[in-house]
């Protein structure tokens, strides 16, 4: 590029040539004509139409000319560019047509292909259940609480108001450490960690423990020696059981629907007083299996009612046990099978689908519901 | 417990209430129906009729009778193949068309070359017992032709209760009717409310044992008279009641039993020799008890025994040598009080149950002895089989029942409703307590049939049940605000969806093994993961230990996968493995006390550990092949690259390093170590491994520490600097040893690029004849930034240069020409 000069006629500054600016003008054109696509116009348009073409430098050049030069030399160079954009735009547009009613024609595929190549995984339902109903207390502003499978006898049993005599510690039902003498066993329920929980945090104390426990069973359709329980427990001062009912409720609702309903029935748990079964209305007949003379409902054997869990108002015993004032806080608790929870909820008839560990159960059940 | 209605409503004025109603009310009470059986329902067309006479056919396996009948409206002639009839007697005749209970329609039908216009039912085909012996003989008062449902009041409701473990006194039509008549509010005839007469110098007892038994009462009936049977109503109501009918004494103590809910026994008093002594049994002694069995007894054993040793496991069953027979004509009647946990044992130490020990260990009313003696007398008087005339012993050693104080303001407290005082106070006296008010307080007697009402928990809950549970209002407590999951809950998350999103489905195994996995395992001895932790009482014996590494669990799930058709299995799994038993034993704790710290330290110390771990095991094509091209078989680098992909999910940093460690192959196994702790193991399986458990060839497999890899998850990182100046990328070739880790080589590229090299990628692994034996060409893209300016052609060159100077100080590594 030349510098500033006032004396410089612009016929001399050569890009700015009469036939400089045509010859621009002619290549320009011919190789918008000659792009064979959109890629090969893209390219032409760079080097005829770039900041490093002809055209541009010639446009540059512009500024160095006297004033006086400059109205003409700038007419003819925008005449040259006009062309020249001109030239573009037809081959762009022809291009583009082509691209649109051709080539992309020409690209289809079927896209109903499958794309199996790599393998699907999934977390199982069992794990999913256990993730949910937490998620349900997590938001009540409840806390997870865990404790150990293998367990020493007195969190299991004597801390739960669960006498020596009682037949639950007997080897039919409990599955004892070798030597029984050492007092430790595979938990049979969930309860242990509220005694762990209480110990360790104190009152008040709002936790859900889902978690897996055995009892002495031989695996078949309804039954498995390795199990898994969902357990709530919330201590504190003036709970009743009317919290205990709102509580299941809610996590009927949570799991089952907004039409969910439980019903409280009275039954005995020795680490409960007063202690109460939670059951659940039939989620398929809504009870109306058990008016005279209508269809039979498989799901609650005609009953309007499915069992679901065993609940009650913490036993005194039990809150001392774990160094809680039964004179100042109340509690509950509740616990229910998840596979029974699972069960019923994707209408499973045999527990062995879930213990077996056949990948189609999981592709099946093994995602979010 | 089943209990026809027709005999509760014999203590209840309750109007006429649907069964099913009653089923309600009773369950919402606690007293929960398992279902009403609805005995004599589908029976129609079955009259009563009489034998006129028979004719036995010849030339068939079994006797068959053609009978005459007659049915009122003329005679009618059947096939029978029962033979406890006479000409004479009464039947029941199904005269077609008829219908039988389940259904069954009794037409006219050929059998034994004869047209049979019916049949004679017997009493299963009635549903009315579980004889199907013989045919049912009916009253020969019944008039012929009548209905038989009708004739024999057959129509009964009869309800299926399960009594939970605290109601004891519910084992009875007494208990049940009580419940019964609160639930409609109704009047209640106690059946135990009889006077006996007062006791006299009757049969000598004497209690050695008055802990285990508070209470005995010895009745002497001499002078029987053998030729009296049970009545028809009462063996009607044992049936119904799911008892057979035995013999006059047997059913009339069990209808006592059944009825107001005291067990009895009856001795042949004859085969009594002396004293009755109630004391434990002693070493060695043994006894043949009812059900024929010779049982060696424990000294924890109660026993009612005579001069000759024990006579009876005290409240569980009786002895052979004084059972009575039809030939007794004196009885000794044993109506005693048990404590509930010695019956409880005893009945589990001889894996022995009745309907007595069920009772006993439940809890039986201490004030019945003498009233159900009284009511067996008065039946037997009433039957004409005892004189009013007899001896009664009765030693009473109970303790007085406590008083329990109750906050009036206790049962709402707990409900979360107000109950006025008068609500409480009338709850209380429907179940039996007596209550006195005093000044802002209750003192609650409960009555002599709930031991169960100790606490006053225990009379809050009378109050709520009979209240209704339906009646509490649903109310949400207001939880204190928690801190949501915890790091560790949220991690392990985190790792169950990487491993899924990555193409593993997850399972739960069995965590049981057999001793004989380490070996398959290939583990020496002294490896942790040799199963350790025993069950003394295995599901399976089979199976006695606990798993000490996940992979048993996962190789036997995928063989089940693998043979149930599916070859490319990739699974994973995500728990506990037990590890090193204790040897010391748990400490004895009482319920009721917070242990003290280092009680509740001896406690944990008597378990074992049991630590976390993540496992993967995959076999087969890792990708298909398929329109796209080939596919991929699973291979050792698929197993190392879950555990990378697990650190990466949690921002933890894998080292790998080559290791030799069983099960797996010893050329392909890696160990993978986080921030210098060992994380755990991944690779190919050994073959000898993959040929214990049955797996694919190729089988890979990693088990890592759960534990190590969320203590070594990233915490919270603070954000990087993204520099917007353009990166420069340069490739460095250079060869190698093929002893030289990937690692290695890797890890001296990086510290002689040093801070400018913002990512390394090895792209090619070439070994043949142009690098020379012995040696392997590793292609590495680097690809560098700074932050605060553009590089420069020198820049990148030197940090190429000082990248492979390092790496050739490290591990000999030459650049490729
Ligand atoms: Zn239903």
């Amino acid at each position: 590029m030349s510098g500033p000069n006032d004396s410089y006629d612009p016929k001399e500054v050569a890009a700015l040539s009469d036939d400089a600016l045509s010859g621009a003008v002619d290549a320009g054109a011919a190789a918008f004509a000659a792009a064979a696509d959109l890629d090969a116009l893209a390219e032409a348009h760079t080097a005829h139409l770039g900041a490093r073409s002809p055209i541009a430098l010639a446009r540059r050049e512009l500024g160095a000319l006297p004033p006086q030069a400059r109205a003409d030399a700038g007419r003819r160079v925008n005449e040259a560019l006009a062309a020249l954009t001109a030239a573009y735009d037809e081959r762009h547009v022809a291009l583009e047509r082509d691209r649109d009613e051709r080539v992309l024609i020409e690209e289809t595929v079927d896209v109903t292909l499958p794309w199996d190549r790599a393998p699907a995984g999934g977390r199982h339902p069992l794990t999913l259940i256990q993730e949910r109903v937490a998620d349900v207390f997590i938001a009540m502003g409840w806390e997870v609480a865990e404790g150990p499978e293998v367990e020493a006898a007195w969190f299991n049993f004597d801390a739960l108001n669960i006498p020596p005599a009682h037949p639950a510690r007997e080897t039919q039902d409990t599955l004892w450490l070798d030597p029984p003498e050492a007092g430790v066993l595979l938990r049979t329920q969930t309860s242990p960690v509220q005694i762990r929980a209480l110990l360790e945090r104190g009152a008040p104390c709002y936790i859900a423990v889902p978690g897996r426990v055995y009892r002495q069973e031989a695996l078949d359709a309804t039954h498995s020696a390795v199990f898994h329980q969902l357990e709530g427990l919330a201590v504190d001062e003036g709970l009743t059981m009317g919290d205990l009912r709102g509580t299941l409720d809610a996590l009927a609702r949570a799991m089952f629907g907004p039409e969910a309903r439980t019903r409280l029935r009275p039954d005995h748990y020795p680490f409960t007083e007063p202690s109460a079964d939670v059951d659940l209305e039939c989620w398929v007949c809504h009870g109306t299996s058990t008016e005279p003379g209508a269809e039979p409902c498989r799901t609650c054997r005609s009953e309007g009612w499915v069992e679901w869990g065993g609940s009650g108002m913490v036993h005194p015993v039990v809150l001392a046990s774990a160094g809680i004032d039964p004179q100042r806080y109340t509690g509950f608790a509740f616990g229910m099978g998840l596979e029974r929870t699972l069960m019923s909820r994707h209408d499973m008839s045999d527990i062995r689908d879930l213990v077996e560990g056949d990948v189609r159960v999981t592709a099946a059940m093994g995602r979010e519901a | 417990m089943l209990a026809p209605l027709s005999w509760l409503l014999e203590y209840v004025e309750l109007p006429d209430a649907p069964a099913r109603d009653i089923a309600e009310r009773l369950t919402a009470a606690g007293l929960q129906v398992e279902r009403v059986e609805r005995i004599g329902e589908g029976i129609e067309g079955v009259v009563v009729a009489k034998v006129i006479a028979f004719e036995e056919l010849e030339g068939f396996k079994k006797p068959i009778r053609w009978v005459t009948l007659a049915d009122g409206t003329g005679e009618r002639q059947v096939i029978c193949g029962a033979t406890n009839f006479a000409a004479g007697d009464v039947v029941a005749y199904a005269r077609p068309p008829a219908q039988l209970p389940g259904g069954f329609r009794i037409d006219a039908r050929e059998a034994y070359g004869r047209v049979s216009d019916g049949m004679i039912c017997s009493g299963r085909e009635l549903g009315l017992s579980d004889d199907h012996t013989g045919i049912l003989v009916l009253d020969p008062a019944l008039q012929l032709g009548s209905d038989v449902v009708e004739a024999l009041a057959l129509r009964e409701d009869v309800l299926d209760i399960s009594i939970n473990p605290d109601r004891g006194y519910a084992l009875s039509m007494r208990g049940i009717a009580r419940e019964l008549a609160t639930a409609y509010g109704v009047a209640f005839r106690d059946p135990g409310a009889v006077a006996p007469p007062p006791p006299g110098r009757g049969y000598p007892v004497t209690i050695e044992d008055p802990e285990g038994c508070d209470r005995y009462v010895a009745v002497s009936l001499e002078e029987l008279n053998p030729s009296v049977a049970s009545p028809g109503w009462m063996q009607r109501r044992l049936a119904l009641a799911g008892m057979r009918p035995i013999s006059l004494m047997v059913d009339v103590t069990n209808y006592v039993m059944l009825e107001v809910g005291q067990p009895l026994h009856a001795f042949d008093l004859e085969k009594v020799n002396g004293p009755i002594a109630v004391r434990r049994a002693r070493g060695g002694e043994k006894l043949r008890t009812l059900d024929g069995t010779n049982r060696e007894l424990d000294p924890r054993d109660l026993v009612i025994a005579d001069d000759s040793g024990a006579i009876a496991l005290a409240g569980v069953m009786g002895g052979e040598h004084t059972e009575i027979t039809d030939a007794t004509r004196h009885v000794l009647l044993e109506a005693a009080h048990f404590e509930p946990t010695s019956i409880a044992y005893t009945s589990r130490r001889h894996r022995l149950g009745s309907e007595a020990s069920r009772r006993f260990e439940r809890g039986v009313d201490d004030a019945l002895p003498r009233v159900a003696a009284e009511l067996v007398v008065s039946i037997l008087v009433d039957l004409g089989a005892a004189q009013r005339t007899h001896r009664s012993t009765d030693i009473d050693n109970r303790s007085l029942t406590p008083t329990i104080e109750l906050d009036p303001a206790h049962p709402g407290r707990i409900a979360g409703i107000d109950y006025p005082y008068e609500t409480i106070s009338s709850r209380l006296t429907d179940v039996g307590c007596s209550v006195r008010e005093r000044s802002g307080a209750f003192d609650v007697t409960p009555p002599s049939w709930r031991p169960d009402l100790r606490i006053p928990e225990d009379l809050v809950e009378e109050v709520i049940r009979l209240e209704g549970y339906s009646n509490l209002p649903s109310t949400l407590p207001r939880a204190t605000s928690g801190a949501g999951l915890t790091r560790e809950q949220r991690l392990r998350r985190v790792l169950g969806r990487t491993l899924a999103g990555a193409g593993y489905t997850e399972v739960l195994c069995s965590p049981f093994v057999d001793a004989a996995s380490a070996e398959r395992l290939q583990l020496e001895p002294g490896d942790g993961r040799v199963p350790s932790v025993r069950i003394a009482n295995p599901v399976s014996d089979a199976e006695p230990f606990l798993r000490a590494t996940l992979l048993p669990g996962l190789f036997s799930a995928l063989v089940r996968n693998v043979g149930r058709g599916l070859s490319d299995v990739a699974l994973f799994e995500v728990g506990p493995v037990f590890r090193s038993p204790s040897r010391v034993p748990a400490p004895v704790l009482v319920a009721g006390k917070r242990p003290l710290d280092a009680e509740l330290l001896a406690l944990d110390a008597a378990l074992p550990d049991q630590p976390g771990r993540v496992a993967v095991v995959i076999a087969g094509m890792r990708e298909q092949s398929g329109w796209w091209g080939g596919g991929r078989a699973v291979s050792w680098a698929d197993a190392v690259e879950a555990a990378r992909t697990l650190a990466r999910a949690v921002g933890a940093e894998i080292v790998v390093s080559a290791d030799h460690h069983a099960p797996f192959h010893p050329g392909r196994c890696a160990a993978l170590a986080v921030g210098g702790e060992l994380l755990g193991h991944a690779g190919e399986l050994h073959p000898r491994a993959i040929e214990a458990f049955g797996l694919p060839p190729r089988t890979s497999a990693m088990e890592i520490s759960l534990d190590v890899l969320i203590g070594a998850a990233a915490g919270v990182t603070a954000a990087p600097t993204v520099s917007s100046y353009p990166a420069a990328t340069v490739d460095i070739a250079v060869t190698v040893d093929t002893a030289v880790p990937a690692a290695a080589l890797e890890a001296a590229l990086r510290a002689g690029a040093g801070p400018l090299l913002e990512a390394i990628r090895l792209f090619d692994v070439y070994v043949g004849e142009q690098v020379g034996s012995g040696r392997k060409s590793m292609a590495y893209a680097l690809r560098l930034r700074a932050a605060d300016r553009t590089l420069t052609v020198d820049e990148v060159t030197a940090v190429r240069d000082a990248a492979v100077a390092e790496a050739a100080t490290r591990v000999g590594a030459e650049l490729r020409s």
